[in-house]
């Protein structure tokens, strides 16, 4: 495949987002067991999102995440253990059971939050981005959101900002069509919402969503810029959940037809088969991979479902360091 | 000593803190040297820092108090300027549901040492999106502290401390205390949070009182002296985390409680403090708890309908009298 990446590098990323695949398909199950207190916003359909951002990215570069967050946690090197902890309200988690599904960080490799408040990541992804010019390193910031967070006033007022002060800051619209169960065409008239990057003297790029290796392209030519210290890039990847907005949601309100496209285009099979027909890998070494990542989820869910709850009277710590 | 305004003393706590440390910076509307900030706090810093450590934004509150909070948790030391206290309703998610909330949601992983600093408070006829006293709604946030300094000296010590602590701080100023001066060493102090200070001794009625209130209290406790009452004052300084210890201990001295505070008298500060020494020192109470408060209304703007809203000393003398 001509896309200067290495057999190791494209297999890599094939392999993370499988895991998330089978992370997200087995929270789903671990729900239908009872074993998920509150709710589940899963991942599953947008993971060449992640994937193809955080493919760009150092251990040192930071990303904010979403309510819809397991896959950016995984993609940034989060272990899949902890975070399944933290989805059970573990005392192991990595917010040993304070935060949960919506809101787990690692700032270990640079992960730092989810924020179960639309668009409330985009300004401190930006402030992230602002630390760095002041510090003076290289490091560069990865911001995801939603397409229904790009209506809220801190896209405008945090993208702005770092464009004027030229951040190192790579904001991800992650535009899965749907805003909770509010079609994107009911609430914005144009249909790209990269185009609003024209609005802050940015450059705004709409790629597919589906497809990690046009994202891994996209996030490389803005993390390049970002580093060079020439500032933020909007990227839109047009994706699609394949589940509903949240555990209750059947999402009754997509058409089948477009349900049915969105899952011919799903974006794991899109890559395996480019793979397959590249001949960057054998049916075997996929099967192998496969394998592989069930055991490491399977040990994941032995991990967190054996794991203590925390104390109840830990609920009083933390409030202050 | 020598005497400094409180606008002075804050500018000093900035400037030697952002000496002593380059992770210090500033930010918020027309702080920089065009400006030097609406109340002229900031005013000099960035001819000697800079304008990138102390930085003009666009009008963009929420993306302030978002930067400050994004800057916070990868090594920095933010202090950001709300221009008004009214104006931190703009910024109130960030402020409330993430500043606050980081530190603890996600595992006491990080911390989060911002400082937000804004002034309260009605007195100079700009009405009612320019005049609240809004203390209450950050006490109401756990994970922030609230510091509310009256006085230079507290207003620089206490800054320090907000800045050199690992928490968020919601820093309380006030439009009227800018201008008042005060004793403040030349040499290096900081206070604690928590630590109230007690600013007239007393033994027949216990005033408490926050910001500006504590100067009208001084007033009234000045007049009620000639008239042979007695008026300890006594100001928390930080209402969170607020120095219980001390307000019930001057209450069991002096057996009589007035809570004076500025903010609307619903779930406000007076009705907090107030229901501390209700838990925990009735039974020293000789007299019902009297609280003086802005009534529950907006701040007007014409001059006697604002006078009529503000407590003073008169508000405090009367509600004095009416348990001594």
């Amino acid at each position: 495949m001509e896309t200067g990446l290495t057999r190791e590098k494209i297999v890599g990323m094939y392999r993370k987002m499988l895991e998330i695949r089978s992370f997200e398909e087995r929270v789903f199950e671990l729900y239908a067991q009872n074993l998920v207190p509150g709710t589940i916003h899963l991942y599953g359909g947008e993971e060449a999102v992640a994937v193809g951002v955080c493919s760009n990215l150092r251990k040192d570069d930071y990303i904010t995440s979403t309510h819809r967050g397991h896959g950016h946690c995984i993609a940034k090197g989060a272990e899949p253990k902890r975070v399944m902890a933290e989805i059970l309200g573990k005392q192991t988690g990595y917010c040993k059971g304070k935060g949960g599904s919506m809101h787990i960080a690692d700032f270990s490799v640079g992960m730092l939050g989810a924020t179960a408040v639309v668009g409330a990541g985009i300004p401190i992804a930006m402030g992230a981005g602002l630390s760095i010019k002041l510090r003076g390193t290289d490091q560069v910031v990865a911001c995801f959101f939603g397409d229904g967070a790009s209506n809220q006033g801190t896209f405008h007022e945090a993208i702005n900002m770092a464009a004027v002060w030229k951040l190192p800051v790579i904001f991800v619209c992650e535009n899965n069509l749907y805003a909770m169960g509010t079609r994107q065409s009911i609430v914005v008239l144009i249909g790209n919402i990269a185009d609003r990057a024209v609005a802050y003297g940015i450059p705004g790029i709409a790629v597919d969503g589906n497809d990690v290796l046009a994202v891994h392209e996209a996030t490389r030519e803005a993390v390049e810029r970002a580093r060079k210290g020439e500032g933020p890039t909007l990227i839109e990847c047009k994706t699609y959940r394949h589940k509903g907005h949240s555990r209750i949601d059947p999402a009754k309100y997509r058409p089948k037809e477009e349900v049915e496209e969105w899952l011919r285009k799903d974006p794991i099979r899109r890559f395996k088969e480019k793979l397959l027909q590249k001949n960057v890998l054998m049916e075997a070494e996929i099967q192998q991979v496969k394998k592989e990542i069930l055991t490491e989820i399977e040990e994941a869910v032995k991990f967190a479902t054996e794991s203590p709850y925390p104390a109840p009277e830990g609920a009083l710590e933390d409030v202050y360091t | 000593m020598r005497k400094i305004t409180y606008k002075e003393a804050l500018r000093e706590a900035l400037r030697e803190e952002m000496r002593r440390d380059p992770t210090v910076f500033l930010l918020g509307e027309d702080i920089g040297k065009y400006w030097g900030g609406a109340f002229k706090v900031t005013k000099g810093l960035a001819e000697e820092f800079g304008d990138e450590r102390v930085r003009d934004t666009p009008i963009s509150e929420s993306a302030i108090i978002g930067a400050a909070v994004g800057a916070a948790i990868t090594g920095m030391r933010p202090v950001a300027e709300i221009m008004f206290g009214d104006l931190t309703a703009l910024a109130m998610d960030q402020i409330a549901n993430q500043a606050a909330k980081i530190h603890y949601m996600f595992g006491g992983q990080v911390k989060v040492p911002l400082v937000i600093r804004t002034p309260f408070g009605a007195g100079v006829n700009i009405a009612a999106h320019h005049s609240q006293s809004l203390e209450a709604w950050f006490m109401h946030v756990p994970g922030l502290y609230v510091a509310a300094p009256s006085t230079p000296y507290d207003a620089k010590g206490l800054l320090k401390t907000a800045i050199r602590g690992n928490n968020p701080v919601f820093f309380c100023e006030h439009k009227l205390l800018y201008p008042i001066e005060g004793e403040v060493p030349e040499e290096e102090y900081a206070i604690p949070f928590g630590v109230a200070d007690v600013k007239r001794d007393g033994s027949d009625v216990t005033v408490v009182a926050t910001l500006y209130m504590v100067h009208k209290a001084l007033d009234a406790a000045e007049e009620l002296e000639a008239e042979g009452v007695s008026v300890e004052v006594v100001d928390p300084r930080t209402l969170t985390p607020l120095d219980k210890q001390a307000i019930t201990d001057s209450v069991k001295k002096t057996g009589r409680l007035v809570v004076v505070s500025e903010d609307c008298k619903t779930a406000g500060v007076s009705a907090e403090i107030a229901a501390i020494v209700a838990e925990e020192a009735i039974d020293y109470l000789d007299a019902p708890i009297k609280r003086v408060a802005e009534p529950d209304t907006p701040v007007p703007f014409s001059p006697p309908l604002e006078q009529y809203v503000i407590p003073n000393e008169k508000t405090i003398i009367k509600a004095v009298k009416e348990i001594v």
